[in-house]
């Protein structure tokens, strides 16, 4: 009897390591704006966030945009279409009303999920020196490690905070990069966004430290739109990090996003993305939507701004983390790893559009689909005609596992440059089996030999992560694909 | 436009001797264009390159009427020297004469139809245009085990009678088993500006074999479209080149049905602008079943304002295992202004292929010139001998070597 019991728990176990780890919700309690999408919904925003007039001006010349436009549907993934009047735009954990001072007032249990995420706020402020601002749903919960920012003239806040305590920055750029006359799910953001991050790096300082937020979405029917703004000045440098996670439900959350940077003369700023919503079940249910605008403007002369993404959660991905490349010597640089598996669906790549000259754009993007599921790499590359001796270099290989999933490139190359060079090269393959082989004879069994050749597939662009990062974005992958092999 | 298109059409029905039925048909197709017009850059094949924009510009007042009752004289300085051939004569929007002296006649039959089907799904409106205004749809059946003698040459030709007009040509080819036939498109040189719309459907049976040039060397003004529809059977080979260099404007678009294993599909392309000239090459290659092949090499060289596309295509079903499919762009910019442009797509559903594709662009390399300045030649001979390299490298893929010294003579490649 006892036997048996122990068996069970221990399937139990197993069982539960298989699901999505991150899949539980928390239960606190959460102020909600109105259901809806309506001016007095964005007032209501604006005024519990109390926001200055310039704000929520900003949200409404977004939202009278808003009603102009309709939603794109050009993207391969297609998914029933979203109520916008029946999500809720803004959701906050109650304990949130008076703002803690210091992490030792956070509400404990919102501690203990970010403990369960794996990112016990106080040790890694502690152990690894890293600075993390975690936005749980729509608000920004406790940015760690302030003291030792502020000695160095780092700004690192939450938006709501930085709109209070330093609105001449936020006003000089906010929407700079992403007006809010952009496409649809941008201008939404632009009218609903809730909060976010806000880095500036002051000029000629090199950031001592990794920043980092972490995302999650609790609450139901709600739908997160944080918006990120980095700056960095002149001559200075900043290595930004973001993690993603959703509790598992049935039905589909949307994440609308909008991320800006901004590089002046001789910056640079590495922004890297392990984004690991919850993907739906095995049978397609539930998942997030992630429709995020993420666009890097590299203004000055000489900077350089470089994406790393490592895509495995969400039900259905939409994203082109793009860069500007304005400023003379300026370098953009896109490395991403995308992976889908049982129903998932991407639709990811980006832009790469030149316009000062001598710019460069280096990307790299690696695409692994399995199951049922079906991924797209599209991209643009876009050499303007001033931009003379500019020079880009694309390669994006896809790795296809079954033939019930889908491996499409759509690359759109446009030159308009004699001096400037594009090449492109493109590969589409499956695990051969003399690999397969090869590794098993040494002893490894199927997936540890699937999990080996993947992650030398991905290699290129795992390099390109902090180390932390890595080699948590190195066990997502192996995670990402199990069962898919057989 | 849509008045005009109505009056124009209404006039013309009166001059075919057709059924009710057949208008009707005509008129469905007549209403399907009305309501979606000459295709735009809001269109997703149409981004580049914007048609309705290029007709509005070039074309003030186009007219979609054309008197087929009036024969036209045939200009017999326009043939291809050295090389027997067949012949069909496309003057003005009518077949002049067709003529296969060097076959024997009873294998390859020859029919006219006003029934006009179209077997496959699409969605382009020029189709449409040409499917309501054809006046006659000539259909060539290549008999089984046959190869033709010598080539047919099919000379598209307008002159100054005719301005500013639509003008449609659809010719259905069908090569039955183990039947061979070589088709020279050949554009002559003229100062008309007219817009014309070529449609044809291939359909080849097992292992034959259908080789495909379109030379269009010599200036003219004419917009021309371009649509080859191709269905392949087991074990065939299409072989399409194109040579894109004497038109304004024009499109070549090729959509390759690969329904019969073991069938494979050859595309290769030139590009040689000069300036405001516009040229696109959008091909779709679908590998429908197992163990089919396809490639595709396009080059272009893009002067003074002149702009370049090619978008192709590679769809490869879950059923199509073992696919190979290839595709290589590359451009050479000579001047500030020219452009290019290229949208490589990979649509891929089964796991076991091997596809790929490459795209490159850039401007001539200054080493290679340095290094042929050094050995004596002036700047501009260094840099037309780098091009005709560049350019001879598609010439050189061209199986048939009788047509090749032919293409070769009339670029001026040399060896």
């Amino acid at each position: 009897m006892k036997k048996e019991f122990k068996m069970d728990s221990r399937e139990k176990d197993i069982e539960n390591l298989k699901d999505y780890k991150y899949g539980f919700t928390t239960d606190i309690e959460n102020i909600k704006s109105p259901k809806g999408l309506n001016e007095d919904v964005i007032k209501f925003i604006s005024n519990i966030k109390k926001e200055p007039k310039w704000m929520l001006d900003f949200r409404l010349k977004a939202y009278e945009r808003l009603k102009l436009l309709k939603e794109p549907n050009w993207q391969k993934p297609k998914y029933p279409k979203i109520d916008y009047q029946d999500l809720y735009y803004y959701s906050a954990p109650k304990s949130m009303k008076d703002k803690p001072k210091s992490l030792d007032e956070l509400d404990p249990k919102l501690l203990e999920t970010y403990k369960k995420l794996g990112i016990p706020l106080q040790e890694q402020a502690r152990l690894n020196g890293i600075a993390v601002d975690a936005v749980f749903d729509s608000v920004s919960v406790a940015t760690t490690f302030k003291g030792e920012l502020t000695k160095h003239g780092i700004i690192f806040c939450s938006m709501s905070e930085a709109i209070q305590k330093h609105p001449e920055l936020v006003k000089k750029y906010l929407g700079t990069v992403i007006p809010v006359t952009d496409h649809f799910f941008a201008t939404l953001n632009s009218a609903v966004f809730t909060d976010g991050s806000f880095v500036y790096i002051p000029e000629g300082v090199k950031c001592p430290m990794e920043l980092s937020t972490y995302f999650r979405i609790n609450a139901s029917e709600t739908g997160q739109f944080e918006r990120t703004l980095i700056i960095a000045d002149k001559g200075s440098y900043v290595s930004y990090l973001e993690g993603c996670t959703a509790p598992m439900r049935d039905e589909n959350q949307l994440h609308a996003a909008n991320v800006e940077l901004i590089a002046l003369d001789d910056a640079e700023i590495k922004y890297s993305t392990v984004q690991n919503w919850y993907p739906g079940d095995e049978n397609g249910k539930g998942g997030i939507y992630n429709f995020v605008t993420k666009r890097g403007l590299c203004k000055g002369k000489n900077s350089k701004i470089s994406w790393t993404q490592v895509e495995t959660g969400s039900a259905i991905t939409w994203k082109y983390p793009s860069c500007i490349l304005k400023g003379d010597n300026s370098i953009g640089e896109f490395y991403s790893i995308a992976i889908t598996n049982n129903h998932q669906k991407a639709d990811t790549g980006t832009k790469m559009i030149h316009l000062g000259k001598n710019t460069k754009s280096k990307i790299i993007s690696k695409g692994i689909s399995a199951g049922f599921s079906d991924m797209t790499y599209r991209g643009l590359v876009d050499i303007n005609s001033k931009a003379k001796n500019s020079s880009n270099y694309t390669q994006c290989d896809s790795l296809l596992m079954g033939n019930k999933c889908g491996a499409h490139t759509v690359p759109y190359i446009k030159n308009k440059n004699f001096y400037s060079n594009i090449a492109h090269e493109a590969t589409t393959s499956k695990i051969s089996e003399e690999q397969l082989h090869y590794c098993q004879q040494r002893g490894l069994n199927p997936e540890e030999a699937v999990g080996l050749i993947v992650n030398g597939f991905c290699k290129e662009v795992l390099q390109q992560l902090p180390m932390e990062f890595a080699v948590e974005a190195q066990k997502l992958v192996g995670i990402s694909l199990e069962g898919s092999v057989g | 436009m849509s008045e005009q298109l109505q009056t124009d059409f209404d006039k013309i029905v009166k001059t075919f001797k057709i059924s009710e039925k057949e208008i009707q048909v005509k008129k469905d197709y007549l209403n399907k264009f009305i309501k979606s017009g000459f295709p735009n850059r809001k269109q997703e094949d149409w981004k580049f390159l914007d048609i309705s924009q290029i007709i509005k510009k070039n074309i003030h007042n186009l007219s979609f009427f054309n008197d087929y009752s009036q024969p036209n004289k045939i200009d017999s300085s326009i043939f291809v020297d050295g090389l027997e051939h067949n012949k069909i004569i496309f003057i003005n929007g009518r077949i002049e004469k067709i003529d296969f002296n060097y076959e024997d006649q009873n294998k390859i039959e020859i029919r006219d139809e006003t029934k006009n089907d179209i077997s496959f799904n699409y969605e382009n409106s020029l189709i449409d245009l040409n499917s309501a205004f054809i006046h006659k749809i000539f259909k060539i059946s290549v008999q089984k085990n046959y190869s033709l003698n010598k080539p047919l040459i099919i000379y598209h030709s307008t002159n100054d009678k005719i301005n500013s007009t639509n003008i449609n040509l659809r010719l259905d080819f069908e090569l039955g088993e183990n039947s061979c036939l070589r088709l020279i498109d050949f554009f002559t040189e003229n100062t008309t500006k007219n817009f014309i719309n070529i449609f044809y459907n291939f359909n080849l049976k097992k292992d034959s074999i259908l080789k495909n040039y379109k030379i269009d060397k010599f200036k003219n003004d004419n917009l021309k479209y371009s649509f080859n529809n191709i269905e392949q059977g087991n074990n065939s080979i299409s072989e399409t080149f194109i040579l894109s260099a004497g038109s304004d404007y024009f499109k070549n678009e090729i959509n390759c049905n690969l329904n019969g294993e073991y069938s494979s599909a050859f595309i290769n392309g030139v590009f040689s602008l000069k300036e405001n000239q516009q040229h696109e090459i959008r091909t779709t290659i679908n590998h429908l079943v197992e163990n089919t092949k396809s490639y595709q090499l396009i080059k272009s060289v893009l002067g003074k304002l002149s702009k370049s596309a090619y978008q192709g295509r590679i769809f490869v079903d879950s059923k199509a295992q073992k696919t190979d499919g290839y595709q290589l762009s590359k451009a050479i910019l000579l001047d500030e202004t020219s452009e290019f442009n290229a949208k490589p797509e990979l649509e891929i559903y089964a796991d076991d292929v091997k596809c790929s594709h490459g795209s490159a662009s850039g401007s001539l390399n200054e080493d290679s010139i340095f290094y042929l300045m050094s050995r004596g030649l002036n700047y501009q001979q260094s840099k037309e001998l780098l091009i005709s390299g560049f350019l001879l490298d598609v010439v050189e893929k061209i199986t048939d070597s009788e047509i090749k010294n032919l293409i070769k003579n009339i670029i001026g490649l040399k060896e």
